[in-house]
This record gives structure tokens, C-alpha cells and sequence, in this order.
């Protein structure tokens, strides 16, 4: 596509490209945006939109982010933030997995909800958010339960899963499910004034650990319900692992879990010992 | 004093009067009717297991154990200074 090249070269404003450029490229080739996207920052030329990521995330990076697959597993409370924040970082392809509608006890929190979308799937207001915000991120939507049985079909090709659910049985299920797939797995999890995140590798343990005495039931998010701000600084949490394991960067919280309080404002980093497997004894 | 409550085996007290001094601290739903921190004395060679039974915390509801700084499990003994955290599960999404 050398035409599709030169037309975007001779639109950019030294190296940033503008939004309508990318619609016109578009509309001119008949090509999707993400194709126009991804020929863009091939050329090292840098969607204008991505021009406040530049300092902390240069060109080539962005593009790395562009061809990545990241998989949300649930889009309610944490969910929900991270695929806002994954369209708006520039991931390329978001698999979007959830059964459920959305009710109104969700409107308290969920970013995706609105009084419009009462009773509709939430993987479905997904995809129209995104559609809405960049529209070069493709969304692939599943309205399913993940379990161990759909796990590979579901994550086939994903870089990363982010853990986004509100089920210890059924987190622990994904954290096997990765483990056996090779996949990076971001957890977060949340109740009241309270959270933690921590990030597994093929071979970690850590959630199996967080959550070796479970015995049946919810944890303190039974009592403590969750209002708005502990799911959005707990998917922004997710959302920097996810991006600092895409681009190689960082220390990301492996073998660590990082517990959030924010009633009383306080933050423990917690180590594990790393799994004898996982580091290859 | 304190100690009287603990549920600690007695021998323990007979072996050795000296105690160690642990420094506790709950997250969330356990500090409710308990405490935030507190600095409390049990007999040396005390596990993990027998503090959280005397802080009547059952243990299903326990999500992590933090000893010093680290994960620990309940048959962990504990020593002289040793700070100890308790976590409650947490799953919500």
C-alpha cells in the first residue's frame, strides 16, 4: 500500500498524524481504521491522539500496544474501566467476555452503564464505547461465562488476560486456564474501601495462595458492597501492569500483591516467594 | 493480664515464662470489634495459627497472611518482634 503510505506522509504534521487524515485514508482505500492505524505508526508516524502517550510511550511502542491482544475477563466495576483505559492507551484488539445486562445496581460504578443501557449485554455497551472513543481498537465481544471448558477458544492469540472478575472459584479457574496457555494474568479484585492487584506469570502461584483457605461464597465485597472509586483505582492499577507487559517495561507486581485501603489511605506491598517452577529450579 | 485468654497450650507456659512481643495488624472487616494495631505478648514459638485462633478470625475468612513484609502460612512460628498482618478475602469485580 505505498499510495496509502505517501497519502499519510503528506498529511502528518511533522510526525503526527491528525484524526481526520486517518478517516480520509480510510474512506480513500476503503481500508479499516485499525489498517490505517497500524500503516501509520508502521511509518513511525504517530496518531495525534496519542501525542500525551509520547513522553512516557514513543512511537515504536505504540505500535507494539496496537498489535497486542489484551483479554478482559468481566466488564462490570473493574472491567469496565480497563477496556476505557485500554481503548484510550491504544491496545489494538480488546476481547471483551461477559454474560450478563446491565442492571441498576450497577450504575453506581460501571463505567460502561447508563440509564440507556439498563438491559443491555455488557460486552455489547463495550464495543460501542470503544467505537465511540477510538474507533481504531477493535473490540471482540464474547457474551459468555468464561470457564475452563471455552478458556482456550476465548483467549487464543491473547497477550495478556486481565483477571476483572467477581468469583474467587471461577478466578482461580483463569488462573490455571493461563497458566496452561502461557499467558500473562493481571488480577484485580475489590470489596468496599478495599482492593488489591497483583500480576501472575506462567508458573506463579500467587492467586492460588490469595486464595488457598477459600472455602465457598464471597469475600469482604459481600458486606462491603463496592462504591465508585475503589474499581477505578484498581482497573488503573490492572491496566499499567497490562501496559508494562506489552512493552517489556517496568517492574511489574509479580511475586508481590499490592493491598489497597483506602479508608484509612494505606498501601502494603507484600511479597511472595516465588514459585520454585516459575523460576526454573 | 492478657496472656490468660490466649489459647496457647499450657506447657508452653511451663516450659519457658518468657513471652515475645508481636506487633499485629488487621485489614478491613477484622479490625471491626478488634483493633487497627496493637503491639500483644504470647509465648515464644507461637505458629501464625494459634494468633488468628485467638483473635477468634476464623480462617476460611483469612485471604493472606503478611509476616514481615511477606506471605506467610498458619504453621509459621512466630519470633520476638516479628510484625504480623491479616488480610480478609477479597473477590468482588
Amino acid at each position: 500500500m505505498e499510495e496509502l503510505n505517501a497519502f499519510l506522509q503528506e498529511r502528518a504534521d511533522n510526525d503526527l498524524l491528525p484524526w481526520y487524515a486517518q478517516l480520509a485514508a480510510a474512506q480513500r482505500f476503503d481500508v479499516s481504521l485499525p489498517r490505517v492505524e497500524e500503516a501509520a505508526l508502521s511509518l513511525e508516524l504517530l496518531p495525534a491522539r496519542y501525542q500525551r502517550n509520547r513522553q512516557a510511550i514513543p512511537v515504536g511502542q505504540q505500535l507494539a500496544l496496537f498489535r497486542s491482544r489484551v483479554a478482559v475477563i468481566g466488564c462490570g466495576g473493574l472491567g469496565g474501566y480497563v477496556i476505557e483505559e485500554l481503548a484510550r492507551l491504544g491496545v489494538g484488539t480488546i476481547v471483551a467476555i461477559d454474560p450478563d445486562v446491565f442492571e441498576e445496581h450497577n450504575l453506581n460504578r460501571q463505567i460502561l452503564s447508563t440509564p440507556s443501557t439498563l438491559g443491555r449485554a455488557k460486552v455489547e455497551a463495550a464495543v460501542a464505547r470503544v467505537a465511540d472513543i477510538n474507533p481504531a481498537v477493535t473490540v471482540i465481544p464474547f457474551r459468555v461465562h468464561y470457564a475452563p471448558e471455552n478458556g482456550a477458544d476465548l483467549l487464543r492469540d491473547t497477550d495478556v488476560v486481565v483477571d476483572a472478575l467477581d468469583s474467587i472459584p471461577t478466578r482461580l479457574d483463569l488462573a490455571e486456564t493461563c497458566a496452561d496457555l502461557g499467558i500473562p494474568l493481571v488480577h484485580g479484585a475489590i470489596g468496599g474501601w478495599y482492593g488489591q492487584v497483583t500480576t501472575q506469570f506462567p508458573g506463579d502461584d500467587t492467586i492460588q495462595k490469595l486464595y488457598s483457605r477459600w472455602v465457598e461464597g464471597k469475600g469482604v465485597e459481600q458486606q462491603l458492597g463496592n462504591p465508585s472509586f475503589t474499581p477505578a483505582l484498581v482497573a488503573s492499577i490492572e491496566t499499567a501492569e497490562v501496559c508494562k507487559i506489552i512493552l517489556g517495561e517496568g517492574a511489574p507486581l509479580r511475586n508481590r500483591k499490592l493491598s489497597i485501603n483506602l479508608l484509612d489511605m494505606e498501601f502494603e506491598d507484600v511479597i511472595f516467594t516465588p514459585h520454585l517452577v516459575a523460576i526454573g529450579e | 493480664m492478657q496472656w490468660r485468654m490466649f489459647h496457647v497450650p499450657l506447657h508452653l507456659f511451663l516450659q519457658n515464662g518468657a513471652v515475645m512481643r508481636i506487633n499485629l495488624k488487621l485489614f478491613a472487616t477484622f479490625r471491626v470489634g478488634r483493633f487497627s494495631a496493637e503491639a500483644r505478648e504470647y509465648p515464644p514459638g507461637t505458629p501464625v495459627a494459634a494468633v488468628i485462633r485467638d483473635l477468634r478470625i476464623p480462617e476460611e475468612q483469612i485471604g493472606m497472611i503478611m509476616l514481615n513484609n511477606r506471605h506467610a502460612e498458619p504453621d509459621q512460628q512466630l519470633h520476638e518482634g516479628d510484625n504480623l498482618a491479616l488480610f480478609p478475602l477479597v473477590g468482588g469485580g
